[in-house]
């Protein structure tokens, strides 16, 4: 932890900045802590914040354990429906019969939290080991093509009449009885402080993975199935080890975003939201973490600056600047700044060593 | 079974379509040895060794390793009961660092795999045990780059020093000098047999030159279309009649 800063020091500002931005923008703009515009860009960062987490855990995936599934979405709305299911279902038979109050805290409601987050990670965790145990044998594009059928049987099963009491089918469900203190409508702030928090706690524990024997030997299978067999390593234990982490992840992010939204419905689990991740981890740079972490900021914050200049077409204009980056920054732009940033430093203390030279003469 | 073979091969058989690649082969290996296996492109001896290490099923034939049969035990397995293997085309982690390529092995065999929260620095034993193979494979001062950014002489170094880091006891090892310049040969045939001689492990070594193994090897089986042609030592092999005239004979014609 006391080398966060050392090894970490772009994510440590990107925190500080984000922990004080509603202050600096209240400040700045002279408006409310809660409300109007400020308001509204707490929401976009609450957002951002979310699918960070998403796109951090299919960098697990893709970017650290090498398996590109197309079908991790369907881990994000399993979270997301687990807790609202729970919430919309169970959750108001609990809280009508039995309250426990502490002060003026409402232990039920936390404890029902809890007990929805644990379930998300449990449905993850099943739906990790079912994607391992049907496509982990295959590679390449048979596993990409068989993670997206897995992804669109549960699509379908969140769209399926028969369960329309239940989930809403194509509707989904909406408005979703989130417990008052966590509200993001009525209190957004706090609930922009506990995204924060998540994204930080799911950030340091992610970083922590890929860096302990475990990840590393999950990298080594990425690099060379064959070599990390013959040294003693079974791939497809380390494979879906990695493939069940990067679901309880994006299952928790699900989940948040479940209350965020206080929605499930079925585009959470659709091929759409897998290409979204997959742009925002290709944007930052594969198996780098951060770099998803930015790609998500640039998706989710350029998008909406985007939006005020070129209104509904910036799809187009995003588009164009997404084949840019992948034709210039093929490792995407944390990635390619890793590879390539010491030849940008190396340059620019060759162009200070050129004026300093060209000064001397003319002395 | 002799208690002095710590292998053993009977009788193996592998083909691929109408292609018998190897074809009855029964091989013994005595512990401490240097044993060779060379033979002409072709002649099964990958194929040998992809059977010996278990990334192959035999479709006929039985393996013994120390009395035990692991026939079909899985490769990662062997890995641990002290069985490794280099490969003839350089299989080495490319985006990773030479050290963390050899720390792989280390950690391997190993208590600590299935650690997620702690850094894989945390265990300093590893790290040392790397340091001291990446001496003994002469890599020093490399430690740090990327292991794709290798020059192909030393990426045969690192391959020999991910295998040698699982400590195994018996060395498999496929042409471990394929590709290299003629001047990098020795010295990488010298590492090879240092580290053999000092810990006395055992070794198989394939090759397709005969001349790189002679001085070296305990041992030579000469393989030729998939079929064993002729075992002993090396002064037996290079007068066998026999072993000139289908193996030798090319090389030794033309000097002749």
């Amino acid at each position: 932890m006391k080398n966060i800063w050392k090894k970490d020091k772009g994510f440590v500002i990107f925190v500080a900045l984000a922990f004080a931005f509603p202050f600096i923008f209240s400040l700045l703009g002279q408006t409310s802590l809660t409300e109007g515009t400020n308001k509204f860009w707490q929401g976009q960062l609450i957002n951002f914040f979310i699918m960070a987490v998403f796109a951090m855990s299919y960098d697990l995936l893709i970017g650290y354990a090498g398996m590109l599934s197309f079908g991790h979405a369907a881990s994000f709305g399993g979270g997301a429906y687990t807790v609202a299911l729970l919430l919309e279902h169970v959750a108001p038979d609990i809280l009508k019969s039995y309250q426990i109050f502490i002060g003026s805290t409402n232990i039920t409601e936390i404890v029902i939290l809890i007990v929805c987050f644990l379930a998300a990670i449990l449905v993850s965790i099943l739906i990790g080991l079912l994607f391992s145990a049907s496509a982990m044998r295959v590679k390449g594009a048979y596993f990409a093509m068989l993670t997206l059928a897995l992804a669109t049987a549960l699509n379908l099963l969140a769209r399926a009449t028969d369960f329309v009491e239940w989930t809403g089918a194509d509707e989904g469900m909406h408005g979703v009885p989130v417990p008052l203190w966590i509200n993001p409508t009525q209190n957004r702030l706090t609930f922009y402080f506990i995204a924060l928090a998540f994204l930080v706690l799911a950030y340091i524990l992610m970083k922590r993975i890929v860096s302990s024997p475990t990840g590393r030997v999950i990298q080594a299978t990425r690099e060379n199935e064959d070599r990390a067999r013959m040294i003693g390593y079974n791939p497809v234990t380390y494979r879906t080890l990695a493939f069940v982490i990067a679901s309880v992840f994006a299952g928790l992010a699900g989940g948040f975003y479940a209350l965020w939204t206080t929605s499930a419905s079925p585009s959470m689990t659709s091929g759409v939201t897998t290409v979204n991740v997959l742009i925002m981890t290709i944007l930052g740079g594969m198996g780098t973490l951060v770099g998803p972490l930015l790609g998500a900021g640039i998706m989710q914050i350029f998008s909406q600056f985007l939006y005020t200049w070129f209104g509904a077409r910036w799809p187009l204009v995003f588009g164009i600047i997404f084949v840019l980056i992948v034709m210039f920054l093929p490792y995407g732009i944390v990635g390619t700044w890793r590879l390539q940033g010491f030849k940008i430093k190396q340059g620019w203390q060759r162009l200070l060593e050129l004026t300093k030279t060209k000064e001397t003469p003319e002395k | 079974m002799t208690n002095e073979n710590i292998l053993e091969a009977q009788n193996l058989r592998k083909s691929f379509g109408g292609l018998v690649a190897v074809d009855d082969v029964s091989i013994q290996i005595a512990k401490g040895s240097m044993h060779a296996i060379i033979g002409p492109n072709g002649a099964g001896k990958t194929t040998l060794f992809n059977l010996l290490s278990g990334i192959m099923a035999p479709e006929d034939g039985k393996i013994f390793y120390k009395g035990e049969n692991i026939t079909n035990v899985a490769p990662q397995r062997r890995a641990h009961m002290g069985i490794g293997r280099s490969f003839q085309i350089t299989n080495i982690f490319p985006n990773l660092t030479v050290l963390e390529n050899i720390r792989l092995g280390a950690q391997a065999i190993g208590k600590d795999n299935f650690r997620f929260l702690t850094l894989a620095e945390a265990y300093p034993g590893y790290v040392e045990k790397a340091m001291a193979v990446i001496e003994m494979v002469g890599l020093q001062g490399k430690e740090g780059m990327l292991a794709r950014n290798l020059a192909h002489g030393e990426k045969r170094k690192l391959e020999l020093g991910i295998m040698l880091s699982t400590e195994p006891e018996l060395l498999l090892f496929d042409e471990p000098t394929a590709g290299m310049s003629s001047e990098q040969v020795p010295e990488l045939i010298e590492i090879i047999n240092k580290v053999v001689r000092a810990y006395n492990r055992t070794a198989i070594l394939v090759e397709h030159r005969m001349d790189m193994v002679m001085s070296v090897s305990d041992r030579i089986t000469i393989m030729a279309l998939g079929r064993l042609l002729a075992e002993g030592s090396p002064q037996e092999i290079a007068h066998n009649p026999q072993v000139q005239a289908a193996y030798l004979g090319d090389l030794y014609g033309e000097l002749g």
